[in-house]
C-alpha cells in the first residue's frame, strides 16, 4: 500500500541547485509541514513528557480507579487506577523506539540486498531475488507470533529486531529496480573505469541519486513497524515490561473498557498510533511532491 | 507462461519449506525451555507428577531423538495432517479445532478484501486529478490506512454496538442459538458478521484508494495519454485506458498486502471475539497451547500461498504480456 511510485531517479548534475529548489518547495509544502509537525509534537511529548511527569512508573496502581478525565488525571484512569496520560506518554516513547529501530533495521537489510542484487545482477541477483520473494510471501505477523510466543521474556528492542528482520522485502525489491536503472548510466561506468570499488560506487554514485527515495522508504518502513508492533502487543505478545500504545489497547480490550463506557482508556492509544503513522504518510506525500516536479499541484 | 508459473511455484514451494522449517526450529532453538515452562505453568508441586509431565511433553515433541530424525518426523506428521493434540480443548486434535475456525475467518476476509479492493480502486480512480474530490479522498484514505485495525474495530463496536446498540459486539452468533441452517440462525450469523466485516473493509479501503489515485495520475502523465488528448479523445476514454494500466500494479499490490490483511483479520476477530483463527490464536497464547499456535501458523501460511497463486493466475488472465512470454510481472 502507498508504495512510492517508480519514478526514474534524476541525476545530481545540478547538485546544489536541486537541493536549494527542494528546500524552496519543502518549506512551502503544506502536507510536509503539517505531517512532520504533528509527528514532531508527538515525539516531543513522548521523550520530553516523562521528564516533566512526576509519576515514575506509568503502570503504578492508583487510588482512584475508573475515573473520567479530570484536572488531576488528564486522560482519566484505568480499572486499576493507573493514569492513562502517563501511560500514553511512555507508550508514545516505546512506539517511536519500535518504529525507528524496526524501520531502521529493515531499511539497512533492504539496502544491502537491493543494492547488491541490482548492481551485481546475474546469479547473485537471482539468489537474492529468490530469497526476497520467499520472505515476501511468508505472512510476517504469523512468523512473529510463533517467535514471540516462545520467547519467555520479551523486550522492546527484541520486538523491533524481529519486525525489522521480516519487513524489508518490498523495499529491497524497490531499491533493486532503481539500482538496475542506474547502473548502466555513464557516470557509473566512468566511476568503474576509474577503478572505484563496488562498495564505493554504490555508496558514492548510486545511493545519493536515490536518497530522496530511500528516505521516503524509511518513513514507510517506520510506520509499518509501528502498526505491526501494535498488532503484536494487542494479541498479547507485546513487551513483558513497560508500556506501549498497543499494550494500552490490549489492556483496555481485555478489561472491557468499551463495554463499561470507559472511552478515555481506549481512545488515546489508537488515536496516538493513527496520528503518528498518518502524519508520516502525509509528510511522505509532501516529500514526494517536493522531489518529483510532476506531482506538484499547479 | 510455463516458465512464469514454474518460477512462481518454485518460490511458493521454497516458502512452504522455509515456513515448516521455522515452525520446527522455533520451539527447539529459541532461548528458554518450552517443556519446563509448560510444566511450571501447570503449577504441580508433587515431584513425581512433575517428572511424569516432563517425560510426557518430551515425548510429545520427540525431544529425546536425534535432530535430523525429529525433523523428518515433523514432515511425516505434517503430511498425515497431524498437528498434534490441542492443550486448550484437550483432547481434540489441532487440525479439527482449526477446521472449525477457518470458515469464519474466510467468510470475514474474502468479502472484505475483495470489496475494499474494488471500491477503493474505483474511488481512487474517480478522485484522481479532480481537485475537490482529491482533497477529500486523500486525507480520509490516509487516516484510514494509518489506523490500527483493532482500533477502528473498537471504535465501530463502541459507536454502533454499545452506544447505538444496532449490532452485537461479540461472538459469531448468539449463544442462545445452535448452529443450523435455519433462517433465524443465518440472519443472526449475518448480524454478527457486519461489524467485523465493516472494520476490515474500511481500513483496507484507504490504502487501495490512495494507491489507485497515485497510479492513475502517473498514467495520465504518460505519453500515450498525452497523445490521446492531443488527438482530441474524450477524457472519459483516456481515463479508461489509464485505469486498465493502473489496475495491474494494484493486483500485484493485493498479493503483497495479503500478510497485512491476514494480520488485520486476526486482531479484528479478537476485538469482536469472532470465532475464527484470530480468537484461536489468542486462546492458544493464553493457554500456552503451542501445538494449536503452530498449527494455526501452518494454516495461515498455506492460505496465503494459495491466495498468492490464485492472484498469479488472475494476473496472467488480465495481463496479456505474461502470456506472450514478455516480462510482465516480476517473478
Amino acid at each position: 500500500m502507498t508504495a512510492i511510485q517508480e519514478t526514474p531517479a534524476q541525476d545530481v548534475a545540478a547538485g546544489a541547485g536541486v537541493r536549494r529548489e527542494a528546500l524552496y518547495f519543502a518549506v512551502r509544502n503544506g502536507k510536509l509541514l503539517v505531517g512532520f509537525g504533528i509527528a514532531f509534537l508527538l515525539f516531543l511529548l513522548g521523550f520530553a513528557g516523562p521528564l516533566v511527569l512526576d509519576a515514575v512508573d506509568p503502570n503504578a496502581y492508583g487510588t482512584k480507579p475508573m475515573s473520567p478525565p479530570s484536572g488531576e488525571h488528564w486522560f482519566g484512569t484505568t480499572t486499576f487506577g493507573q493514569d492513562v496520560f502517563s501511560q500514553f506518554v511512555y507508550g508514545l516513547q516505546t512506539t517511536f523506539i519500535v518504529g525507528a529501530l524496526g524501520g531502521g533495521i529493515a531499511a539497512v537489510i533492504a539496502m544491502a540486498v537491493g543494492f547488491t542484487a541490482g548492481y551485481r545482477g546475474g546469479l547473485v541477483d537471482e539468489i537474492l531475488n529468490m530469497f526476497t520473494n520467499i520472505v515476501l510471501v511468508i505472512p510476517t505477523l504469523a512468523v512473529l507470533l510463533i517467535i514471540n510466543a516462545y520467547l519467555g521474556v520479551r523486550s522492546v528492542p527484541a520486538q523491533a529486531l524481529f519486525i525489522g528482520l521480516t519487513s524489508w522485502p518490498w523495499a529491497a525489491r524497490a531499491i533493486r529496480a532503481q539500482t538496475f536503472s542506474l547502473r548502466t548510466r555513464d557516470f557509473v561506468a566512468l566511476a568503474r573505469l576509474s577503478g572505484s570499488s563496488t562498495r564505493k560506487i554504490i555508496m558514492r554514485e548510486i545511493a545519493p541519486n536515490m536518497s530522496s527515495y530511500l528516505f521516503m522508504m524509511f518513513i514507510l518502513l517506520f510506520g509499518g513497524s509501528i502498526l505491526i508492533a501494535s498488532s503484536l502487543d494487542f494479541i498479547g505478545l507485546g513487551p513483558t515490561e513497560g508500556i506501549s500504545l498497543g499494550l494500552m489497547l490490549q489492556n483496555a480490550n481485555q478489561w472491557s473498557a468499551m463495554q463499561l463506557g470507559m472511552w478515555w482508556w481506549f481512545l488515546p492509544p489508537g488515536a496516538g498510533i493513527t496520528a503518528i503513522v498518518g502524519a508520516l504518510y502525509v509528510a511522505n506525500v509532501g516529500l514526494d511532491e517536493v522531489f518529483n516536479p510532476k506531482l506538484r499541484e499547479t | 507462461m510455463r516458465q512464469y508459473f514454474g518460477r512462481k511455484l518454485l518460490v511458493y514451494g521454497l516458502t512452504f519449506f522455509v515456513a515448516v522449517t521455522i515452525n520446527w526450529m522455533v520451539p527447539r532453538f529459541m532461548p528458554g525451555d518450552p517443556v519446563s515452562s509448560m510444566v511450571a505453568r501447570a503449577g504441580v508441586s508433587n515431584p513425581g507428577a512433575v517428572e511424569t509431565m516432563r517425560t510426557y511433553y518430551t515425548n510429545l515433541f520427540g525431544f529425546d531423538q536425534p535432530l535430523w530424525k525429529q525433523y523428518a518426523n515433523f514432515w511425516a506428521a505434517l503430511f498425515q495432517g497431524d498437528f498434534g493434540i490441542s492443550i486448550w480443548v484437550f483432547p481434540t486434535p489441532v487440525s479439527e479445532v482449526i477446521m472449525g475456525a477457518v470458515p469464519y475467518t474466510l467468510g470475514l476476509m474474502i468479502p472484505s478484501v475483495l470489496l475494499s479492493w474494488v471500491v477503493g480502486n474505483w474511488a481512487g480512480a474517480f478522485a484522481a486529478r479532480r481537485r475537490l474530490l482529491d482533497n477529500t479522498v486523500l486525507p480520509v484514505g490516509y487516516v484510514l490506512t494509518a489506523m490500527p485495525y483493532m482500533w477502528l474495530a473498537v471504535l465501530l463496536a463502541w459507536g454502533l454496538g454499545v452506544v447505538a446498540g444496532v449490532f452485537p459486539v461479540a461472538g459469531g452468533y448468539s449463544f442462545s442459538l445452535q448452529p443450523s441452517l435455519s433462517v433465524e440462525f443465518v440472519a443472526d450469523l449475518l448480524h454478527h458478521w457486519v461489524l467485523p466485516f465493516l472494520s476490515l473493509f474500511l481500513v483496507a479501503l484507504g490504502g487501495w484508494a490512495i494507491g489507485m489515485r497515485n497510479m492513475i495520475i502517473y498514467e495520465l502523465e504518460s505519453d500515450y495519454s498525452n497523445y490521446l488528448s492531443a488527438l482530441g479523445a474524450p477524457q472519459r476514454l483516456i481515463r479508461r485506458y489509464a485505469f486498465r494500466n493502473a489496475v495491474l500494479p494494484q493486483i500485484t499490490g493485493l498479493a503483497l498486502q495479503l500478510g497485512v490483511l491476514v494480520a488485520g483479520a486476526l486482531v479484528t476477530e479478537i476485538v469482536f471475539s469472532y470465532p475464527g483463527l484470530g480468537s484461536l490464536i489468542l486462546k492458544a497464547i493464553q493457554n500456552q497451547d503451542f501445538f494449536l499456535l503452530q498449527g494455526t501458523f501452518m494454516f495461515i501460511v498455506l492460505g496465503v500461498l494459495i491466495a498468492n497463486f490464485i492472484i498469479d493466475i488472475v494476473y496472467v488472465v488480465v495481463d496479456p504480456r505474461t502470456r506472450a512470454g514478455m516480462a510482465g510481472a516480476q517473478a
